[in-house]
């Protein structure tokens, strides 16, 4: 009795529901019977089914090489809740977390906006394929250290976005012996996991903690992940805070009541991920036909005279148009997409708003659009690299 | 800059005016100390010319304070020299909203009904309203790719989105039937419009229709916790206070402080009062605050109450919106119970925005409502909450924070399927208050019979009983004792008052609405078995 909720009307609504709303399947397999659970359900442990669910689809993604156990799942609305409320709990005001550069624009504003936490980049470029190297950690620590910045911890994409390319399983071995050198936490956003187009170039730092034992080493990493890329439902918001730090999953489920996924989304998804030949079946597709369109992409604008980075994984490429600019800084950069934006009608996403030191690179998305509109933009492209030669050779 | 010099010169004329002699110049210095002057030698007409002059000031001001509430037009002098010096510690703050708003605020100037300056927004929101969209983001809105219809469009190569690969394996596959075209992509973060206009008229029929909510004033969030966390962080800055009367809603602290670091000021109200909201208590709690070097941003009310369950007067409303615009803070009125309220007909649930409506533009700005499905139509589970905004600058960053509690889009979409038809709005409404209010005086009556009273309430799902004849000793250590007698003895969990910070010991709040009328017997035989354990201890 000392929760306020009513259920004095309920049946009011069940009934409706049951009248006007054949998609009881809505609710799961128990259909309008379930209706009742979902509606009063708000526990933020979030549905054990569901939770197991999301775990087995985890292991599955990673090819059985690592084990996820469903408590320590916290579910949030959405991968960017997530992030905002692991850099809540690991970091205080003024404090940083290294984000190593090109990252993806919304880290600005879910790590900034209301934690009040800085970023201090780690600065990669193309000499080594954008890897992370131990200089670059080092000169960011210098960085923060220089500004009297106390940093908190390292936050990662693997698979990166908007590179497009797995980490390889050295550079996460070596990250993690930074952060424990340093004594920060690791944050590892996994969101594209499911999209590597072979399974076996993805190491997840799951993998790496699985054979740890000392816990001081296990307790600082924290895993981000959402069916928003993988599964194609940002609509759903569905993301979860997976850490292997009992005090970090305590602080977030409770903090997670501000984000809680709703009960109708977890009953339908429960459903739909607890059939393992389907998931199987389903990523094993996904990712053939993202490989496909990596590749037309790729072949594309290879034709029309651009390079693109090497990428394995995600929903983009990263393409290489430096030898386009006038000038090579970030106006330069700024105008050229404008220029693709207004003359070519393609809307891309510049270099510099990820915080790329180089400029002249740009993402390209291909998952969102059907194939013949992806041969559209293709063509622009061509029609555009070709005009531009004849302009030149004139 | 010149209109925050405007307030200032009318505090100064009116504080020289107050000083004494008007004839002659010389600084206001010399103002104090000729009449000083004048008692030392003896000379009473000054002391009379500066004494008298002063004292019908100060008697004027309380005469009107008293009674500003009958008078809708008061005298506008006297209005800005009794709020100018309450506003003034915000006029340099809020001189960046004085700019920003410049077009109503020289309706401020003009209009006879000015009452100070505009209540500002967070430091913290403001930067959040100068990050723009992506300008690409924009340009594809407004020229979007499309084969047939637009085939000369902007094509959105900038969107991680996995949509085209995946949706038509969906649709074959699933053996649950889910139509997921439609629901699976991005929507706007803050809520689709159709369920906003869902939403607004549940909020109208919960105020009787006296009130009709604009749907664009909405902005939706993933439950009401998330709505005071946003609103929070939207009117205070980190290491601001919001005054809050108890006993309160147990949820505030964390929606509050925890995330945000904004503070709580808890204003007691006493059983002595009904725990009704004294201004006075409120004005004091300001002042002491104040003096602390602490920075009151806003008042939180719940209406109806929790846990009282009481419905706040229309005078008491009016009361407290002219505290707020007084001190020039705002106010957030919690509403998530609106719907469920029950019993005599001539207790009528006032909604802020009832009141609001009657204010001028700028003044309705310092309002914000939250409101909560849960509550009233028992879909806890479904997470959607709602913050109604008079304030496009709180609405605009509320939005952009909803990306980080959002309302899931398959629930949006069942939630609009299900309950937009009026009939059913109003049929629900209805027999929810009829079935609450049978529930409620079973219970009330129940308790009575046991010796427990209750105090009257017309809201809420629950009644906020004294038992302060049960507790061992009067303090919150026996309240906590009490507290385990009923979870231990009689097996059922209810809130005690500390949890509410009741300043009174003794306190207990029971939710009764998920209870059946046999229930209802079952806890009371368990309530007695409590009440006999207590009595056989004494």
């Amino acid at each position: 009795m000392g929760l306020a909720e009513n259920q004095v009307s309920f049946d009011l609504l069940e009934s409706y529901l049951e009248k006007k709303n054949p998609e009881g399947s809505m609710w799961g397999s128990k259909g309008a019977l379930g209706f009742r659970e979902n509606a009063l359900f708000q526990d933020y442990h979030g549905l054990k089914s569901f939770r197991q669910a999301m775990a087995s689809f985890m292991e599955q993604i990673r090819g059985g090489k690592a084990r996820f156990d469903p408590d320590r799942i916290v579910l949030t609305a959405g991968a960017t809740a997530a992030n905002e409320l692991l850099t809540f709990i690991l970091a205080d005001p003024n404090d940083a977390l290294l984000v190593p550069t090109p990252y993806y624009p919304g880290f600005d504003r879910d790590l900034r906006w209301r934690t009040g936490v800085k970023i201090v980049p780690i600065h990669c470029d193309s000499s080594n394929h954008f890897q992370i190297t131990p200089e670059a950690l080092e000169s960011a620590c210098q960085t923060a250290h220089d500004a009297n910045i106390r940093v908190r911890g390292v936050l990662i994409t693997n698979p990166s976005n908007p590179l497009g390319a797995t980490v390889q399983k050295k550079v996460l071995e070596d990250l993690l012996d930074f952060c424990v050198r340093k004594n920060i936490h690791l944050v590892s956003d996994e969101i594209y996991s499911g999209s590597v187009f072979h399974a076996s170039e993805f190491t997840s730092v799951a993998e790496i903690v699985e054979n740890i034992d000392d816990v001081t080493v296990k307790e600082r990493v924290h895993i981000v992940y959402s069916f928003s890329k993988d599964l194609g439902l940002p609509g759903f918001r569905v993301g979860t805070i997976y850490s292997y730090n009992d005090s970090v999953v305590r602080t977030a489920r409770r903090m997670s009541s501000f984000t809680l996924v709703s009960s109708q989304t977890q009953h339908m998804l429960a459903s739909m991920l607890s059939d393992e030949e389907f998931t199987e079946k389903y990523i094993r597709i996904n990712r053939e036909r993202l490989l496909r369109r990596y590749e037309t992409i790729v072949e594309g604008l290879k034709k029309a005279g651009i390079e693109c980075f090497k990428g394995n994984a995600g929903l983009f490429c990263w393409m290489n148009l430096s030898f386009l600019l006038d000038k090579k800084t970030k106006d330069g950069e700024l105008e050229l997409w404008d220029v693709i934006l207004k003359e070519l009608k393609l809307n891309i996403s510049p270099g510099s708003s990820c915080h790329c030191s180089e400029y002249g690179w740009f993402r390209v998305c291909f998952a969102n659009m059907s194939e013949n509109t992806l041969e559209i933009a293709l063509k622009r492209i061509h029609e555009f690299m070709d005009q531009r030669r004849r302009f030149l050779i004139i | 800059m010149t209109r925050t010099g405007i307030y200032r010169n009318r505090s100064g004329t009116s504080d020289s005016e107050t000083s004494g002699d008007d004839g002659g110049g010389g600084t206001t210095v010399m103002r104090v100390i000729v009449p000083l002057q004048g008692v030392v030698q003896g000379r009473g007409g000054l002391v009379l010319g500066s004494v008298i002059p002063c004292a019908f000031f100060y008697f004027l001001q309380f005469y009107l304070k008293r009674n500003r509430r009958d008078e809708p037009e008061p005298d506008p002098d006297n209005q800005n020299s009794a709020s100018s010096p309450g506003s003034e510690p915000n006029n340099s703050d809020s001189s960046s909203e004085l700019t920003v708003l410049s077009r109503s605020l020289s309706r401020v100037v003009t209009s006879p009904r000015n009452s100070g300056t505009h209540v500002s927004v967070s430091g913290r929101a403001n930067s959040i309203l100068r990050g723009g969209d992506s300008p690409g983001k924009k340009r594809v809105e407004e020229d979007p790719y499309d084969e047939l219809d637009n085939p000369d469009g902007i094509i959105e190569l900038g969107l991680a989105q996995n949509k085209d690969l995946v949706s038509d394996y969906s649709k074959e596959e699933t053996s649950i039937g889910l139509s997921l075209s439609g629901i699976a992509s991005y929507e706007p973060s803050d809520g689709l419009m159709e369920l906003k206009m869902v939403v607004a008229r549940l909020m109208s029929e919960a105020t009787k229709n006296t009130v009709s909510f604009d749907p664009s004033q909405l902005v939706l969030t993933s439950g009401a916790a998330a709505a005071v966390e946003i609103l929070s962080f939207c009117l205070a800055d980190s290491g601001n206070a919001f005054l809050v009367p108890t006993p309160c809603s147990p949820g505030f602290d964390a929606d509050v402080k925890w995330r945000n670091g904004v503070e709580i000021i808890h204003v007691p109200c006493r059983s002595s009062d009904n725990f009704n909201i004294s201004v006075t208590t409120l004005d004091r709690a300001f002042s002491q605050a104040k003096k602390r070097g602490v920075r009151i941003r806003g008042i939180i009310i719940s209406n109806p109450s929790n846990p009282m369950g009481s419905l706040l007067s229309r005078e008491n409303l009016y009361a407290i919106l002219d505290f707020t615009r007084e001190k020039n803070i705002h106010i957030i009125s919690n509403e998530i119970f609106a719907g469920s309220t029950h019993g005599d007909e001539e207790a009528e649930f006032v909604s802020i925005a009832e009141i609001a409506d009657t204010e001028e533009t700028f003044d309705k700005e310092r309002v914000h409502i939250v409101y909560d499905l849960s509550k009233d139509l028992s879909f806890p589970g479904l997470r959607t909450g709602a913050i109604y905004s008079f304030n496009e600058n709180v609405l605009a960053a509320s939005r952009k924070l909803t990306t980080f509690s959002p309302v899931s889009s398959p629930s949006q979409h069942l939630l609009i399927s299900a309950i937009s038809k009026p009939e059913f709005i109003q049929t629900y409404v209805k027999t929810n208050r009829q079935r609450l209010q049978r529930i409620y005086s079973e219970f009330v009556k129940g308790l009575k019979s046991l010796g427990i009273e209750c105090t009257r309430s017309n809201g809420g799902l629950f009644c906020w009983a004294d038992m302060r004849g049960l507790i061992s000793s009067y303090s919150e250590k026996g309240e906590i004792e009490l507290w385990n007698k009923f979870l231990n003895i009689g097996k059922i969990n209810i809130t005690p008052g500390s949890s509410c910070h009741c300043i009174e010991p003794g306190w207990f709040r029971f939710c009764f609405s998920n209870l059946s009328e046999k229930d209802v017997l079952v806890v009371m035989n368990r309530i007695r078995k409590v009440c006999e354990t207590c009595k056989s201890q004494d």
